[in-house]
């Protein structure tokens, strides 16, 4: 009973530990920086990405430093106005890197690029995304424009906010064309990811994975590369227009010249604020994978939240005018606005009532993933309804640009985005590196995030509401006790995140072997080795039900879930011929 | 992809050797090459989208700019233009056919005849761009002409440059170059934002003795030099990078590479050229016919 004889091809063990997989194929630096695999390229994402965020948040950490004292603590004047003035710039250009950082470095490319390049050919049962050179092309635009970005800030740091705001924006005497170029290439890295995952969803899905026999993760794939796909060249030509606007004096957003600023505000948001669903729908899709694997259910309701992640791909474009409610928009247009950022609510709701309804009288198996993901929706909660506020025409009069903004958008930035992707990465790290982290080390540090990120944000909700601007180095003394309790959530926080990479790391060298299907998962990465080989599969994976875990059993001696054998199975397993 | 290759192989021999090892069949990779191209090619068509979105509202807001800057264009060498992109789309389509049906010599001519249909559509726009320079009918506060669209003089502009101060004077060489450049574009002391009391561009009155002698020359004409060539110069980068690949093409198809087993790069750039022919046929008539 405890071989695994899922793909029907006999008793021969196909998870027995590989000789050589991805990682050891090939052991030269070359292997690494030319290598058209997937999964080395994920990883390659993933380093980077990692490297990325540490320093954003670092940046984060100066930022609530500062905040401590009313007048602030790092950056502050000797007492006259004009040395305030120079000290403070500083701050701006602080959490201008920390926004630009987070963004466009780390949240956007980061479960797309890491995750999504090692799961999801995986996923399919295929050996590769459709283009690998071009997904290798996207890993060094990534990488280029990284570095640009930080050669800005060697040079001059921009100190625009990650809004880049015409006409400060073409007047501030900081480097915005290098930095801006660096965002572009990044930019150019996100369509070709997206053309590329969308081609391979469309086309390399093994005979039998029918669009709704899918993991769910591969729709929020789909969807974010439908986004991707559809909105980078909007910003893509808006930057170009900004570089000419400094370069040149072209005049379309300057409104010395005749131009109008606000243009570039409706330009940047067509793009910005579909990005914002960038993040958060693959990290919708991380947690439609651990939920059913943990809560040891099929999925409640796939279809709804397949087509939900779709939903709000489409509805997202259309809400971006609420960014510029007070900014000059007409009253019928701004009513318009706020109508569908209510609807583009709807969806996301769905699949949190989804996914309750998946742990609904499951046996749910609390491992790090699943602690993870269900911050996930606690926090991500949170976030959405603190948006609901926002979206409010007369409420967001009142809270625009204050820290209530800053407040809702970390909720679902860090609370969405950033704790799906941490609880994807603990959940395919077995898969991805063979080792398994110390659970007890993980969880705790699970629940000290999650009070972390509390504590760090909340106070800024409240603060905000009561009437505390964003993007200020300095306060009124009477919002110092919030603002202290936020900072002492982000040390909270970094301790959190150093603990992570300290297990994560020690995994790497002294974990316990990871068997091939630890979780007891369904989908078809579970199928091969961990690591994989570098072919993905020796064998070609049959294809069920992804979220079918009636014939998985725990196997102590491989102590991994193994497939047991289904008395007349109704999928027969579909092979493909490669 | 390992089975060895006959002499004369045959064109499903060739299909095969040209598969990559992560698609099954060679219409499979075909296809996805397909669908990825069009979809690069929609992430073309955004990227121009937000040129077009901006004439929109400029030429919502500002009717007299374009009305009177439109006078400026010659619409013959537009047109000659639209009927060289045309021929050389045709050029292209047939360049596909013959790739796929295997004819060399006659798609080596066809690409080098599409080849040079782009370097004559760059030649004439760039007499256009050289003129508009002499006439100093450019962007922002480039825009000085001192002849009216209808041959008579206007008086210069003196507006405008008031309003931005000159740039710092540029370091020469080396780091101080680089820094220089983040600083290029205008470097102000105070707000370059016009006075409330102004008004909007383009609905207040003319605020200035010299422009009131250029009584039939409206305010802000200058905008509408920078979405002339910001859309012009991004279709003519195009041009190039399209006139590069197919270069690339007739060097492979004169070494004799495509045939019915393999055309797959020759339809592809096929894709791409119909596009660019495509957005000139919308950027002729929005710049060069306005009434």
């Amino acid at each position: 009973m405890t071989t695994f004889t899922g793909n029907n091809f006999g008793d021969t063990p196909v998870v027995a530990a590989q000789p050589d997989n991805y990682l050891t194929h090939g052991k030269t630096i070359g292997s690494w920086l030319f290598t058209l695999d997937h999964k080395r390229i994920g990883i390659m994402y993933l380093v980077t990405a990692l490297l990325a965020f540490f320093i954003g948040g670092m940046l984060a950490e100066v930022i609530r430093t500062q905040l401590l004292v009313p007048q602030g603590l790092i950056f502050h004047g000797t007492g006259s106005v004009a040395s305030s003035y120079a000290a403070y710039r500083y701050y701006n250009q602080v959490f201008t890197l920390h926004g630009i950082i987070m963004v466009f470095l780390v949240l956007i490319p980061i479960v797309p690029g890491a995750l999504g390049n090692f799961a999801m050919p995986l996923m399919l049962g295929a050996k590769d995304v459709a283009f690998p050179k071009l997904n290798l092309i996207s890993y060094y635009l990534y990488l280029v424009g990284a570095i640009l970005a930080i050669v800005s800030t060697v040079l001059g740091a921009v100190d625009t906010g990650w809004t880049f705001y015409t006409p400060f924006s073409i007047q501030t005497e900081s480097y915005v064309v290098v930095m801006v170029l660096g965002i572009f290439l990044v930019g150019f890295s996100s369509i070709f990811t997206g053309i590329n995952f969308m081609v391979t969803i469309h086309k390399l899905r093994p005979p039998g994975m029918s669009w709704f026999r899918m993991p769910l993760f591969l729709w929020a794939i789909y969807s974010t590369s439908l986004i991707q796909v559809a909105a980078t060249p909007v910003v893509g030509i808006t930057f170009v227009l900004l570089m000419m606007e400094r370069v040149m004096g072209i005049g379309i957003f300057n409104p010395a010249l005749g131009g109008n600023p606000v243009l570039f505000q409706e330009f940047f948001w067509f793009y910005s604020h579909p990005a914002v669903y960038i993040m958060i729908l693959p990290a919708m899709g991380i947690v439609s994978e651990i939920i059913p694997t943990f809560s040891r259910k099929h999925i409640f309701g796939y279809e709804f939240i397949a087509l939900s992640s779709l939903a709000i791909a489409l509805i997202g474009f259309l809400v971006w005018g609420h960014h510029i409610f007070v900014n000059g928009q007409s009253a019928e247009l701004d009513a318009v606005f706020s109508f569908l950022t209510f609807i583009v609510a709807v969806p996301s709701a769905i699949k949190v009532w989804n996914w309750l309804a998946t742990m609904y009288k499951g046996a749910i198996v609390l491992k790090t993933p699943m602690l993870y993901v269900l911050s996930f929706i606690v926090l991500f909660t949170i976030g959405g309804l603190t948006g609901v506020v926002l979206g409010a025409l007369s409420e967001d009069v009142v809270l625009h640009d204050t820290y209530f903004v800053v407040g809702h958008f970390h909720y679902v930035m860090m609370g969405g985005t950033l704790i799906g992707f941490i609880a994807g990465m603990h959940y395919w790290w077995p898969k991805m590196f063979g080792r398994m982290y110390n659970e007890t080390i993980a969880q705790w540090t699970c629940v000290v995030l999650f009070i972390g990120i509390n504590l760090t944000f909340f106070p800024q909700l409240v603060v905000g509401a009561e009437g505390m601007p964003r993007r200020y180095a300095s306060y009124l003394p009477v919002y110092q006790p919030y603002m202290i309790a936020s900072t002492i959530g982000a040390y909270i926080q970094l301790v959190a995140f150093l603990t992570m990479a300290g297990y994560l790391m020690h995994s790497l060298f002294y974990g316990k072997k990871a068997p091939a299907n630890p979780w007891g998962s369904g989908s078809l990465e579970w199928e091969t080795a961990s690591p994989p080989p570098h072919n993905n599969f020796e064998t070609t994976p049959s294809v069920g039900d992804p979220y079918d875990y009636s014939d998985l059993v725990f196997d102590p001696a491989v102590n991994g879930y193994v497939h047991i054998e289904k008395p007349a199975d109704s999928l027969a397993p579909v092979t493909a011929t490669h | 992809m390992s089975e060895a290759i006959a002499i004369n192989p045959t064109d499903e021999q060739v299909a095969r050797a040209h598969l990559a090892h992560h698609f099954d069949t060679p219409q499979q990779q075909f296809d996805a090459g397909t669908l990825g191209m069009w979809m690069f090619l929609a992430t073309e068509m955004l990227l121009f989208s937000g040129l077009f979105c901006a004439y929109a509202v400029f030429r919502a807001t500002h009717p007299e700019v374009f009305k009177y800057a439109g006078q400026y264009l010659d619409p013959v060498s537009g047109l000659i233009n639209a009927l060289i992109l045309l021929t050389s789309g045709l050029t292209m389509a047939l360049a596909v056919r013959f790739a796929q049906t295997g004819k060399r010599v006659a798609l080596s001519l066809c690409l080098a005849l599409t080849m040079l249909g782009g370097v004559g559509f760059l030649a004439i726009h760039a007499k256009e761009y050289f003129d508009n320079g002499q006439a100093k009918l450019l962007w922002g506060t480039h825009y000085a002409p001192s002849v009216g669209p209808n041959g008579k003089p206007v008086a210069p502009i003196t507006g405008l440059a008031a309003l931005v101060a000159k740039p710092k004077p540029v370091a020469s060489s080396g780091w101080h170059a680089l820094k220089s450049l983040g600083k290029a574009g205008f470097v102000v002391s105070h707000s370059a934002i016009m006075p409330a009391s102004i008004g909007p561009a383009g609905v207040a009155p003319a605020q200035k003795p010299a422009a009131v002698a250029n009584a039939f020359q409206p305010a802000n004409v200058q905008i509408f030099f920078g979405i002339y060539f910001l859309m012009t110069g991004l279709h003519s980068l195009h041009v190039i990078i399209g006139i590069i690949v197919i270069g690339w093409l007739l060097i492979r198809s004169l070494r004799g590479e495509f045939g019915p087993g393999y055309n797959a790069p020759v339809v592809y750039v096929g894709m791409y050229w119909g596009v660019v022919d495509m957005v000139w046929m919308f950027l002729f008539p929005l710049l060069y016919l306005i009434h």
